[in-house]
């Protein structure tokens, strides 16, 4: 049956192995380096973990994945095909389907929501003017069915500074969720959580996968990673070290090999 | 909840209306204290001839403030559109040419600033006081330090068609008004002005959602070039006269416009509508002084009380969202939040 539409190398229907692929990609900042010769893959329907110390360099890792950063050497694929560096931006990023929930701040603080939820990504009518309407009718419903502000005085009209912590990364996590993206990259997304918000989170990553999506999770917490991924990967100092599939170990061996590479660095450095 | 919110609260979302409200007080006050100016059309059809060149540059910076921006040259784009027009119709008489050849210059000169903000870097406020004196001294030397009189120029067409006279209405107000309207729907129905409020509010958050930051930029600074360029003309048709220095006195009264009239000076958030009653009370202060038999002498001294009312007023009305604000991040630093309980 799909031989009878023409291909469309954006939708998820084509077969492909890796919805997104790194291959020796580098990144430098003036002197520093920040990734060397980082291959990394994600499978079409796979939760990849990333972990790693501050600075080992995961966020610039999904940065580039999102868009924001160009690596300084190293190709990017996506779906099997390569990327032209010079044209990816955050906006062929979501073209693509990949939408990413960054730890730093991303929402407009004195912006609306519905300004929030739907920029850069705006409904337009015919003459290029903001369907406002429509905007905040799709934003109230959001707020009260996938993020489940019930009963608080949170609408479509609430800027984000009068929003806590927890409400902020519910917008930021319901902005991806709205696009259905077929990769979802969460930076961190339970930091600034209470308990019972991070259960809605890890329910929400347990959806991408029985959803036939992707997802790459970056989180401190390694009971809740050793929890929902498929596969971990270990970044140090800027290259991957170690990749480990789900299963082959145990959170306690996990933990300890991370404080082990830790001490490393306080013993390399000292 | 939103039902429930009391009507004064309600009122005071709606864009522009407290200012406009003490524009209104203003000129009810005059009216009491100069009845015999204040009574009579004429007085307002004085300021909507007067206002339309100041209220374009105060929408024009509008949008730049809201992005972040500033734009401390158009009193230079004023001196050297208007020069352009000038000595098109004063040597050459060709006044549409002119026309196009003013608003292309201002075109450029703001593109250029944008070219030196966006890509090379220099903040805005030192790259425009640069170009302020580089476009600024330039004018100087094209019209050789002399004015130009511009006798005869109300038979053309253009001249009828900017400043003219419909009646007793000056045709100049309803290009300004029209273009403050467009204005507005362009930085609050636009991608281009969401993308300018996004880069007002954050920068990096702007860049994070997709929007191209050193582009918008100067596309904003390029409208501000176009717009103080089209100021220009109005002010010179409506003058019949150029003078190399003619746009000075208007950077600090269209900068005081813009932020009596509630525009943020930290970007993100604007309102056009204020900036409208902001450019109305600013020249309606100088006109009322001098009526009220003040010595002219005192119109800067109000216009500096009527200032500092105005940004107080705008602070306090700010102020109980900003207080809840702050209450909830501490709440939230002790686990008090609402949603923060099991």
């Amino acid at each position: 049956m799909p031989d009878s539409f023409p291909a469309t190398p954006v939708r998820g229907t084509s077969t492909f192995h890796h919805i997104v692929r790194l291959e020796r990609v580098d990144m430098t900042f003036g002197r520093v380096q920040a990734l060397s010769q980082v291959d990394f893959e994600v499978g079409r329907n796979e939760i990849v973990g990333l972990i790693g110390d501050n600075g080992a360099g995961k966020s610039t890792l999904i940065k580039i994945i999102s868009g924001v950063l160009r690596p300084t050497a190293g190709t990017v694929w996506v779906r099997d095909q390569r990327v032209d560096p010079s044209s990816y931006s955050v906006r062929r990023a979501h073209d693509l389907r990949i939408e990413t929930v960054h730890q730093t701040q991303s929402l407009g603080e004195k912006q609306p929501l519905w300004r929030n939820l739907f920029v850069g990504r705006q409904i337009v009518g015919r003459f290029g003017f903001i369907d406002v309407e429509k905007e905040k009718e799709i934003a109230n419903q959001l707020l009260r069915h996938a993020i489940g502000f019930r009963g608080q005085a949170i609408t479509a009209d609430s800027t984000v500074r009068d929003l806590s912590g927890g409400e902020r990364q519910g917008i930021a996590i319901a902005r991806a969720m709205h696009f259905q993206a077929d990769l979802i990259v969460l930076d961190e997304p339970t930091t600034a959580l209470a308990v019972s918000e991070v259960r809605k989170v890890l329910a929400f990553v347990e959806g991408v996968r029985s959803g036939g999506r992707a997802c790459i999770y970056i989180e401190h917490n390694l009971a809740h990673v050793h929890e929902v991924a498929d596969r971990l990967v270990i970044l140090d100092r800027g290259k991957v070290v170690r990749s480990i599939k789900k299963g082959e170990v145990s959170l306690a061996d996990l933990t300890t090999q991370m404080i082990a590479l830790h001490e490393g660095h306080a013993d390399g450095s000292a | 909840m939103a039902a429930r919110e009391s009507l004064i609260a309600r009122l005071l979302r709606i864009e522009g209306l407290p200012i406009t409200a003490v524009l209104l007080v203003l000129v009810a006050l005059f009216m009491l204290i100069a009845p015999e100016v204040f009574l009579s059309y004429r007085i307002y059809m004085s300021f909507l001839a007067n206002v339309p060149p100041l209220l374009v540059l105060a929408a024009g910076l509008t949008l730049l403030i809201a992005a972040g921006e500033i734009d401390l040259s158009f009193p230079s784009i004023v001196a050297l559109s208007g020069w352009v027009l000038a000595y098109c119709i004063h040597d050459h008489q060709a006044p549409w040419l002119g026309l196009i050849l003013a608003l292309a210059a201002g075109a450029l000169v703001g593109f250029l600033n944008g070219i030196l903000v966006a890509r090379v870097g220099i903040p805005s406020i030192i790259a425009t006081l640069a170009t302020q004196f580089l476009w600024g001294g330039l004018t100087t030397v094209f019209s050789q330090g002399l004015s130009y009189s511009l006798d005869d120029i109300e038979e053309l067409l253009s001249w009828k068609l900017f400043v003219g006279r419909i009646g007793p209405l000056p045709v100049q107000c309803l290009w300004a008004l029209g273009l403050t309207a467009w204005l507005w729907l362009v930085l609050n129905r636009r991608r281009f002005g969401e993308h300018l409020l996004f880069i007002g509010d954050n920068v990096r958050v702007a860049e994070i959602v997709g929007v191209n930051t050193k582009r918008e930029k100067t596309r904003a600074f390029t409208l501000m070039g176009v717009l103080a360029a089209f100021a220009s003309v109005l002010l010179t048709l409506e003058n019949k006269n150029f003078f190399n220095t003619q746009g000075g006195g208007y950077l600090l009264e269209v900068m005081a416009a813009v932020f009596i009239g509630g525009t943020s000076v930290f970007g993100g958030q604007a309102s056009l509508v204020g900036t409208v009653a902001g450019s109305f009370i600013i020249v309606m202060v100088e006109a009322g002084i001098v009526a009220t038999g003040l010595q002219g002498f005192w119109v800067r001294a109000v216009v500096g009380v009527v200032f500092l009312a105005a940004v107080i007023g705008h602070l306090l009305l700010q102020g109980p969202e900003k207080g809840k604000t702050r209450v909830r991040l501490l709440r939230g630093k002790f686990g008090l939040n609402q949603g923060d309980r099991p």
